[in-house]
């Protein structure tokens, strides 16, 4: 399709390079430099996508990211497919595929079109008013089809196949922005010598030097001043310049988050490119020259495919070459608008007239549109529009003081209707650095205050307009921020610029309306399809607090965020609560200012890469003897060793009956270890354990209890005297890393006074258990150094020696009840030492068993797992440790709170065990627990099952749990609500197994 | 992200510190203290708005505590040098 709206020549396109693409499956052909919406713009197509809620035709309101109503998706395939793209920021690429949505079945007959006939029925909020009643079909009718038929597009359903990158870079000055002003700052910042990054959103640097075809620099055009800036610039040692690139997010001092799009805009992206890059950019001085967006003018009708901004219109002319318009009608409220009017003109479209909503505009500009013969109305306000699928008409009414209407309302025909009610500041990166705004009156806007961060703004987001002045600005701006830095400033030229002076002029809130005539359809926020009406309804309805108003309207939600609404929106509250613009405030903002995808805020972070996985030495031995692995953590453990045809219960009796009655080898090596070395280390422990760690003698072991403060248990485990001054603290697995910075707390803060020191050497030792009443026969043959025999190594000791020539600390202890060692062996030795041992071993019954049969071996013995069978609200007696707290010591973590009444309380939920009535039902763990059978819900609860196994051992399935006074209770029946039935339960003591403890000597 | 000025090793960022709470709360000791007092070293804490003494540890670092002055309306650092309590 051959294009009469694309002009011969201007604009920044390559117009050889021709561009085909599909939208809602029709073809097009656009040239090199198009946007999608430039592109469909220059064939004539305005119908782009269907409004919200009420399914209204809509088309381009804008030329830019804050575009609210040209939503796309863009599919490149299956997977890669981007819903709620807009059209004015897509590039286009050859075989570029676009389809409109929230249509059905298309785009130019929409069913849900309806809703735009009902829209006095479902006003602001109208979903927590109706559809109340049957309660039930809230969740299975009305919510469904109400999310249906309002909406966006809709999300991908595969994974997405890109992969993105993430870096950090740190500079002396970050521009945000190359516009004039941006450019011009980093000009001068980069000739004082300072390292510059200066991104922009767009895909070439200028802002809105882009779009300008009138002003002059250096008596040249000023898109030879950007051209001569640029070249220095990008041959500055120390400037980096990214194009496509957003600053989405401002963080505290001075850390900005930018995403760059890297391949979006080719049309075969290479594999080895990540399709996004997300730089965190900590900057010494960040210069904001983030430019303004062009305010819409609120009146009925607003909303038409055909409605545009006049910047907009300006922009798809003079950059894009391409005509929005064939008769074009004006509706401003300030000078620079007109400029859209006369360059439209002198590219041949037909301007009928231009309406000035001011009393007088005398300004260069509309002197020359009245000298060029286009009716100028001042006092004009817009009543209505025309057009189903396109603006065919306006109508244009001249208001006295009175908003009575002066002579008749004129019908003007028109395809394209430009507006404008001025610029307003994009102060959202300034506002989320928490910077103070201020309210300008000359152009009704709120500019930046006060700056929170090293934070400079210049140009056009603090109200600069004027090209001369902003190109000043920027920079004034950098010579802030290098004086701030204390470079070397020298007196850099100033440009001579020649462009049209404005009077700084706009309008906010609604356009008047006739006396007695309320505003039908006169929209505010496009995205969300919030009009004047539904503002006022909510301020009438109760709503005072702009935040409220907001949240009850949905006015500047969704992708746009308000970037055109928000004033508007604001200003129209503010009408109707009688108050000053400035007095109602604004919402907040907050990052993203676009848009950002998941992908690029993950980065490598998905998948494999999501965390580090963390594998002991005897990983790939476990692998060898067909372990099945659990997440521990970021540990991989061996959870059961299954054999050919075994289930898993099968395989973990199996281990259970192995270490009961022969012998089971255990990876253990993920438990935390921690080395306490010095003068005071025994002092060190005493002071936080509950146990008496100074007279343990060396060479011998306790079960150490750690408590916080508030006298909760938080972390067990064993802890050897490996010398006089020397400890081997282990940890539980999943609290190594808190148990070792809570003692650095104490040591470095409470007792600083202590000669002891702390490392973790939990990844250098790896540790083997070997368990079972034949486990000193298995051992016995391969250990140097060290005799096992019953009296010469006691339960609870600990001696050095070697084995299979490896140096060995031998423990020997039982998290199994059964006679046990444990082989501490350096994390290189662990493999060689662990083949060695089970080659040795397996004829004689060795057999490996996992975390499953661990878990079961304890709980028959009533051992508990901290975190497991205590959950940070259980005391050391609650857990029936009691014996272990020192009576003695003076102090030690949780003491002092230990004395208050509270922990005497004979009612609080204490660890016992419960054995199943019927010896068959194994119970669920985190079941509930109640005291008399066949009661009504609510019950009370009196406990919680912790843990619950079925036990070969004990012949039946066995159960840990905390009930309340449970050491009173002994023998009696409670009950377990589980599955719809009750399950009668008998309390018993948690020692399931051998209660006297005779085999732990073997 | 906080760019934090680590006494020992210069400015890092927030990545590598923990946040350790208040600072200068004191552990009471001896026979002597009450139920209040212990319960305030426990659980009481001023949640200032302004300047906010508070313990950082450089632990992906030199694994130190320090104590900072941070003003809690605008994140940014008073004084991030002064001695571990």
């Amino acid at each position: 399709m051959s294009s009469v709206l694309r002009m011969a020549a201007g604009g920044r396109l390559d117009r050889t390079k021709l561009l085909r693409f599909t939208f809602d499956g029709h073809e097009y052909t656009g040239v090199q430099g198009d946007t999608l919406a430039s592109a469909l713009i220059a064939v004539g197509v305005h119908l782009v996508g269907r409004s919200f809620k009420y399914h209204r035709p809509r088309g381009f309101l804008t030329a830019g990211a804050e575009e609210p109503n040209a939503l796309v998706t863009v599919v490149r395939d299956v997977a890669r497919y981007t819903p709620n793209l807009p059209a004015t920021d897509v590039e286009l690429y050859d075989g570029l595929v676009a389809e409109s949505q929230n249509r059905w079945p298309s785009l130019s007959f929409d069913l849900g079109a309806v809703n735009d006939h009902v829209s006095r029925f479902i006003p602001a909020g109208f979903y927590y008013k109706t559809f109340m009643w049957p309660r039930r079909a809230w969740r299975s009718l009305y919510e469904p089809r109400i999310r249906a038929a309002a909406g966006l597009g809709v999300a991908p359903k595969e994974p997405d196949p890109d992969h993105y990158s993430q870096r950090y870079a740190h500079c002396d000055v970050l521009v945000v922005g190359s516009g004039p002003a941006g450019l011009s700052a980093a000009q001068r910042a980069a000739r004082a010598g300072l390292s510059v990054i200066l991104c922009d959103r767009q895909s070439e640097h200028g802002g809105s030097l882009l779009s300008d075809r009138s002003a002059r620099i250096d008596g040249e055009p000023a898109q030879v001043w950007r051209e001569r800036l640029l070249a220095e610039l990008a041959s500055g040692p120390r400037v980096t310049l990214l194009a496509r690139t957003t600053a989405f997010g401002y963080f505290p001092h001075n850390m900005v988050g930018l995403c760059e799009r890297v391949t979006d805009h080719l049309s075969s992206p290479p594999s080895h490119l990540p399709r996004e890059r997300l730089w965190q950019v900590r900057a010494k001085e960040v210069i904001l020259a983030a430019g303004a967006v062009e305010r819409p003018l609120v009146f009925p009708g607003n909303d038409r495919p055909g409605i545009m901004l006049a910047g907009a219109g300006r922009t798809y002319l003079n950059r894009y070459g391409a005509l929005a318009g064939r008769q074009v009608v004006l509706i401003t409220a300030h000078d620079a608008a007109y400029r859209a009017a006369l360059e439209m003109q002198s590219a041949g479209a037909q301007v009928a007239a231009i309406g000035d909503v001011r009393a007088a505009a005398d300004g260069p500009l509309p002197q020359a549109a009245r000298s060029l013969g286009i009716p100028v109305h001042m006092r004009a306000t817009v009543v209505g529009t025309s057009g189903s699928q396109r603006v065919s008409s306006v109508r244009i009414a001249q208001l006295d003081d009175a908003r009575n209407v002066q002579g008749s309302i004129q019908s003007l025909s028109c395809d394209l209707l430009l507006m404008s009610g001025g610029y307003t500041p994009s102060i959202h990166l300034f506002s989320q650095s928490r910077g103070k705004l201020a309210w300008d009156e000359g152009i009704r806007a709120f500019v930046p205050g006060t700056a929170a961060e090293r934070t400079h703004c210049a140009g056009a987001c603090r109200g600069v307009f004027d090209l001369a002045q902003a190109i000043e600005d920027g920079a004034a701006a950098a010579l802030r921020a290098a004086q701030a830095l204390k470079a070397n400033v020298d007196e850099a030229p100033r440009p001579h610029v020649e462009c049209d002076a404005m009077a700084r002029d706009g309008f906010i809130g609604a356009l008047p309306q006739p006396m007695g005539h309320e505003p039908k359809k006169a929209f505010v926020d496009w995205q969300n399809d919030v009009t004047v009406r539904d503002l006022a309804l909510a301020v009438r309805e109760g709503f005072r607090s702009i935040e409220h108003v907001k949240r009850y309207t949905t006015t500047g939600m969704a992708t746009d965020q308000g970037k055109t609404s928000n004033l508007n929106a604001l200003a129209i509250v503010a009408g109707e609560l009688g108050r000053a613009v400035p007095q109602v405030g604004l919402t907040t903002f907050r990052m993203p200012f676009v848009p950002v995808t998941f992908g690029t805020l993950a980065g490598h972070a998905r998948g494999q890469l999501f965390d580090p996985v963390r594998k002991t030495p005897l990983h790939e031995w476990s692998v060898a003897r067909g372990a099945v692995f659990e997440d521990v953590g970021l540990w991989k453990r061996a959870l059961y060793f299954p054999r050919a045809g075994e289930s898993a219960h099968q395989a973990v009796a199996r281990e259970c009956r192995a270490v009961r009655t022969g012998c089971g080898i255990f990876d253990a090596s993920t438990l935390g270890k921690i080395e306490v070395v010095g003068p005071d280390a025994a002092e060190f422990l005493n002071r936080l354990y509950v146990n008496d760690f100074a007279s343990l003698a060396v060479g011998r072991c306790r079960y150490g209890i750690l408590l916080r403060d508030d006298g909760y248990v938080f972390d067990d485990g064993v802890i050897a005297r490996t010398a006089a001054d020397r400890f081997h603290v282990t940890t539980t697995t999943g609290g190594a890393g808190r148990v070792l910075a809570l003692m650095e707390d104490y040591r470095q803060t409470e007792w600083p006074d202590l000669k002891v020191w702390l490392t973790s050497t939990t990844e250098q030792w790896s540790v083997i258990a070997i368990q079972g009443p034949k486990a000193r026969h298995v051992l016995q043959p391969h250990v140097q150094g060290i005799d096992l025999s019953p009296g010469a190594l006691l339960h609870m000791s600990t001696a050095r020696g070697q084995i299979f020539g490896a140096p060995l600390l031998l423990f020997r202890v039982s998290f199994t009840g059964e006679l046990g060692f444990e082989l501490n062996v350096p994390a290189d030795y662990a493999a060689a030492v662990c083949e060695q041992l089970y080659a040795a071993g397996e004829p004689l019954g060795l057999t490996p068993y996992g975390t499953d049969a661990m878990h079961l071996l304890r709980a028959e013995k009533g051992y508990i797992i901290v975190g497991q069978d205590t959950d940070g609200t259980v005391s050391a007696d609650d857990a029936g440790l009691g014996w272990s707290v020192s009576k003695k010591k003076p102090d030690f973590l949780g003491k002092r709170s230990l004395a208050r009444p509270a922990f005497g309380n004979p009612a609080r939920k204490q660890l016992v065990g419960l054995l199943t009535a019927d010896r068959t039902t194994v119970l669920e763990e985190g079941a509930q627990i109640a005291e008399r059978p066949g009661e009504p819900a609510p019950r009370r609860v009196i406990g919680h099952v912790t843990s619950a196994y079925q036990s070969e051992a004990v012949g039946r399935p066995i159960a840990l749990a905390l009930v309340a006074g449970g050491r009173s209770r002994m023998d009696q029946t409670l009950y377990v609500p589980m599955n719809g039935r009750e399950v009668p339960v008998i309390v018993t003591s948690p020692v399931f197994y051998d209660p006297k403890g005779e085999r732990l000597n073997g | 992200m906080l760019l934090i000025h680590c006494p020992h090793c210069g400015p890092r960022p927030e990545i590598e510190f923990v946040y350790g709470g208040q600072a200068n709360i004191m552990r009471p000791g001896g026979a002597g203290v009450t139920d209040q007092q212990w319960a305030d070293f426990l659980y009481a804490r001023t949640n200032s708005k302004g300047v906010h003494a508070e313990r950082w540890r450089h632990v992906y670092g030199c694994g130190r505590f320090f104590n900072a002055q941070r003003d809690t309306t605008t994140d940014q650092f008073v004084d991030s040098s002064g001695p571990r309590t």
